[in-house]
């Protein structure tokens, strides 16, 4: 092939896998070779599974030549968030706490991709057990955003979002608390799905808020996020909350949307979700993407719901309370770090204690300390209690909004990528960049990010689709025929406008 | 220093002359369940350390539970024999605490919304008088690992080298069973507390939910305890005597507290809300952690379960199939064996009502099974400090056994050498009489030997018998009888001599 393998989208790489126009070794070396030349700057990547990689490759490779029935993506590869559990291969969750562990099994997420024959190229970075919105949380340094090499590539998943920003994958999976793939998703100009509730197994992500957790693709285009979110999605016995359903028909509804008619479908604007606070970039390219799905026939509602003012408030409640929990298990006893106190007795308490307070950064006891505090004899009702009922009340919002309408919008975040170190010192700054996903979560419905343009600065801008749980397959449909229109007026994906990175010679 | 320490006790009776006690006990019982109550890691007693685990058990970063069907329905069996009604949803909770054995640092329990509540059970006292315990609930958990504690002189915490962990435990299901306050037992106190856990033992048992062995912890329970002058007085407050696993340590352990409580009373000293560790050796109890308000655990709904929504359907099928409870089925067995008042608690005390039910099953007679399993059986497990289920010989054996016996092969003073072969491990009985030669000898022709030897040696005797006086015979048969190593039927050697004699 004359074209850099790495440009190619998923599903057009999956294409020339199955013209044998590439092998996926090629097109896994390409990759690497792209991690090479420019990770050093990115450092989208903790940790690089080339050789595993290339194996998973040379095998789907040759069971294409055998002729065996191969799953679409088999062959095209991926990126893992470090959060996710990965047998042999090293998963820190971006903690000094668990330097070191190399997990013993798979989550099911990774299974499926193993079992399909995509090869993992490696784990991304993240902040500290996914909590942040710039990756300046994690323990092992930050990654940039491929668009301003000094500005954060959001959070908690940047390094998934930038791996796919910078072309070193195709694809990569990413996690949603808050907001953890939407949100770097627009910072970064590319496309991020947080799926129902449910809807992916969480068996294997290592667990920040259970209640909210949810796992999801990370990519360049829409058609790309639905094959993945087909391939990762449906029931798993040993998640209790997974939906025992069939994943909804995401990809056939991304194909259909391609097609750009929106006719009769209702999309609601969420009134809180504008206005004060919001760049004005990112509110004229909102207001623009309006304009163009009208065009494309869909009626715009504007919808209210009033209690999603109170959903920064309770998630910082719930969030931090199901970590402190969560978080419990990291202790020195049984894997990772493990700190003896520098002096006095060598007890079980004070191992814990040491090992705690060595390997969790700021933010992670940050949140440790007020879940705990939250869920204490005494305030339990007033806080973890009050941030339940808060969540009911969000619910009946969403609710009553998608009576109204089928989809619902918003901007993805209120800023395009700030600078490193911005917003560090000030945590309620830093969270307040999860204003818009995080409704999401609280109600469990499915949300996607995709690029709808640059803001003033140059920077990319996200526009946030919402639908009613389990109806994932109308993000896709929504979303394919705005980035269908989008791209047709730019002339061509968003990220071919992003500056070409430095390449670093190759000693290979 | 605690005030149990600076305080003498007071004799027991004079206690509870003075004092009321008032008992709560909280049973904890590991359910047979194949698999563990979150994951599929087997359980199976007495496994290498750290090999019956999954990632869920471990406490591993990303595993999540599922919750075990089979101890669900264990836990609404348990919760149905002891009268409770049955949550229509409920559930699960962490507990929140930092323990190594402990493999999240929280215990995946049940807090507010119990599987199973407000229920009651009747209890058999010793001399038959019937008692009632209110149940207030029982709930769904999870076991936790085993610590061993290395280097030190006692085995506990202080003064080791270094602990171990086992987390094969960890995650076995529990069902944890919590009495209200029991008032009115007054002197009965220490035989309620332990008729009452010994009555659910057997429940247990009679459900096929546990194999409810005190001694490998299976049941352990935890005995509170507080005084009060009258039985019109406000509770009084209490301690917690912690793990106390025999039925023999629960009086024990009752017994203790009330002369300890009642001398810190009489020393006009307040009890302290505490747990106390119960010492096999001496039967004292001593301080463990106090409880106080600090202790938190920071409970919240276990956001990685769904709730536990047993349909009624269920629950009505589940109590369709619900066997006889042991209180009724030892009335009818008592009945059908025709045993006394005093025979029947003796063999139910010494735990041998399916040992016996199994036995007559095999075709022996009640009497017959009694016979052996509260005799020379009972006798030996004493003697070896074992129950008589641990006794390596089967119920199934012991009928062979008295077969043998009763169809003449055998006596009983060849019976008891035939079951040291059993015990022996050589084998069925029938299969002992053969290899080590017990039978008896029925060809008259090696007895006729014999039986001539013996006369040719007394012939003052056979004079005597001659003479039509048969009292001396018993001579010339012993001399038999010892000529043939006590192998020959006395009946037939007397038949044969008097017949050789010719009187």
């Amino acid at each position: 092939m004359t074209q850099d393998i790495t440009r190619l989208s998923a599903s057009d790489l999956a294409s020339a896998l199955r013209s044998k126009d590439v092998s996926s070794v090629e097109a896994t070396q390409a990759h690497l070779d792209r991690i090479a030349a420019v990770d050093g700057d990115l450092h989208a990547f903790l940790h690089v599974s080339s050789e595993e990689a290339l194996a998973t490759a040379a095998e789907a490779d040759a069971k294409r030549a055998a002729g065996e029935e191969l799953h679409p993506l088999a062959g095209v590869p991926i990126a893992v968030k470090d959060v996710v559990v990965t047998k042999g291969l090293p998963t820190t969750a971006g903690s000094k706490i668990l330097e070191g562990w190399i997990p013993p099994y798979d989550a099911t997420l990774v299974q499926r991709i193993k079992a399909a024959g995509l090869p993992i190229l490696g784990k991304t970075n993240m902040d500290e057990f996914a909590m942040g919105s710039s990756t300046e949380h994690s323990a092992f340094g930050n990654t940039k955003n491929p668009w301003d090499l000094d500005r954060i590539p959001g959070g908690s998943g940047g390094g998934s979002a930038a791996a796919v920003a910078g072309f070193e994958a195709p694809l990569a999976i990413g996690t949603d608390t808050g907001g953890s793939i939407r949100q770097p998703g627009a910072v970064t100009g590319t496309v991020g799905v947080k799926p129902t509730y449910g809807g992916v197994s969480r068996y294997g992500l290592i667990a920040m808020a259970s209640s909210l957790d949810q796992a999801g693709p990370v990519t360049r285009s829409v058609l790309d996020a639905a094959l993945l979110h087909e391939l990762i999605g449906g029931h798993d016995p040993h998640d209790s909350t997974s939906i025992n359903e069939p994943v909804p028909g995401v990809v056939a509804a991304a194909r259909h949307g391609a097609n750009g008619d929106l006719k009769g479908l209702r999309v609601g604007v969420v009134k809180e979700l504008s206005g004060e606070g919001y760049q004005a970039g990112v509110s004229a390219r909102f207001d623009e993407s309006l304009d163009q799905l009208r065009a494309l026939g869909a009626e715009i509602v504007e919808v209210s719901c009033p209690s999603f003012g109170y959903a920064l408030d309770a998630y910082y409640l719930i969030m931090p309370a199901e970590a402190s929990s969560n978080l419990a298990k990291f202790d020195g006893m049984r894997f990772g770090l493990r700190v003896e106190p520098a002096e006095g007795p060598v007890t079980a308490e004070r191992v814990m204690s040491a090992t705690r307070g060595a390997g969790f950064g700021d933010e992670v006891k940050r949140r440790v300390i007020l879940g705990t505090y939250a869920l204490s004899a005494g305030y339990y009702d007033a806080y973890y209690g009050s941030a339940q009922k808060v969540r009911t009340l969000i619910q009946r919002d969403f609710a009553a909004a998608f009576e109204q309408a089928d989809v619902l919008v918003s901007p993805t975040a209120p800023t395009t990528a700030f600078k490193f170190g911005e917003k560090l010192d000030d945590p309620l700054a830093m969270y307040l960049n999860d204003i818009a996903t995080i409704p999401a979560n609280l109600a469990g419905v499915p949300g996607m990010s995709l690029p709808n343009g640059l803001s003033d600065d140059g920077l990319p801008v996200g526009f946030q689709i919402l639908a009613p749980a389990k109806a994932d397959d109308r993000l896709y449909r929504v979303g394919a025929a705005l980035e269908a229109a989008l791209e047709s007026r730019w002339g061509g994906p968003l990220l071919n406008k992003a500056p070409e990175l430095k390449t670093t010679e190759l000693a290979r | 220093m605690t005030a149990a320490t600076t305080t003498g006790l007071v004799a027991y009776e004079d206690a509870v002359r003075r004092y009321d006690p008032v008992l709560g006990i909280e049973v904890h019982v590991e359910l047979g369940t194949l698999t563990k109550m979150f994951c599929a890691a087997e359980v199976a007693y007495g496994g290498e350390p750290n090999t019956q685990v999954t990632p869920v058990s471990l406490g591993l970063p990303g595993a999540l539970p599922v919750v075990n069907g089979k101890a669900v329905e264990y836990a609404i069996r348990i919760g149905l024999a002891l009268n409770c009604t049955i949550s229509e949803n409920c559930r699960f909770a962490r507990k929140n605490y930092f323990y190594p054995d402990v493999p999240k640092n929280f215990q995946t329990s049940q807090y507010d919304e119990p599987i199973a509540f407000d229920g009651w059970i009747d209890i058999e006292l010793d001399d038959g008088a019937v008692f009632r315990v209110e149940i207030e609930r029982a709930h769904m958990e999870e076991d936790a690992g085993k610590n061993t504690h290395v280097g030190g002189a006692t085995g506990r915490i202080q003064g080791a080298e270094y602990s171990l962990v086992d987390y094969n435990r960890a995650g076995i299901p529990l069902v944890e069973i919590v009495t209200r306050p029991i008032e009115g037992a007054g002197e009965r106190a220490p035989e309620v507390a332990r008729a009452y856990v010994q009555t659910l033992r057997d429940i247990f048992r009679t459900l096929d939910v546990s194999e409810a062995r005190m001694e490998r912890g299976n049941v352990r329970a935890d005995v509170n305890l507080s005084l009060r002058p009258s039985p019109e007085s406000p509770l009084g407050t209490r301690t917690e005597t912690k793990n106390v696993n025999s039925f023999r340590s629960i009086e024990r352990a009752v017994r203790y507290e009330v002369s300890r409580q009642a001398g810190v009373l009489d020393a006009g000293l307040p009890v302290i809300q505490e747990t106390r560790h119960f010492h096999e050796e001496d039967g004292t109890t001593s301080s463990g952690r106090v409880k106080s308000d600090a202790e938190d655990y920071r409970y919240f709904p276990e956001p990685d379960l769904v709730p536990v929504a047993p349909s009624r359907e269920w629950v009505e099928e589940i109590r369709a199939t619900l066997p006889e409870m042991p209180v009724a089925r030892r009335r009818r067995l008592q009945t059908e064996w025709g045993y006394a008042d005093a025979e029947m608690r003796d063999v139910v005390n010494a735990g041998a009502i399916e040992l016996i039910e199994a036995t007559v099953a095999a075709g022996t007679s009640a009497a017959g099974a009694r016979k052996w399993w509260m005799g020379e059986l009972a006798r030996r497990a004493n003697q070896d400090e074992v129950t008589l289920e641990d006794l390596t010989v089967t119920p199934a054996q012991i009928a062979q056994l008295q077969g043998l016996v009763e169809s003449g092969r055998i006596n009983d003073k060849l019976a008891r050498q035939v079951l040291d072969g059993v015990l022996a491990g050589e084998g069925d009985p029938e299969a002992v009489v053969v290899s080590r030669g017990l039978e008896i000898v029925s060809d008259d022709g090696p007895l006729l030997a014999a039986i001539d030897d013996a006369l040719a040696a007394q012939p003052d005797i056979v004079e005597k018998v001659r003479g039509g006086n048969q009292g001396p015979v018993g001579a010339i048969i012993g001399a038999v009888m010892k000529a043939t190593k006590g192998q020959a039927d006395a009946k037939r050697v007397r038949e044969l001599v008097l017949d050789r004699i010719g009187s």
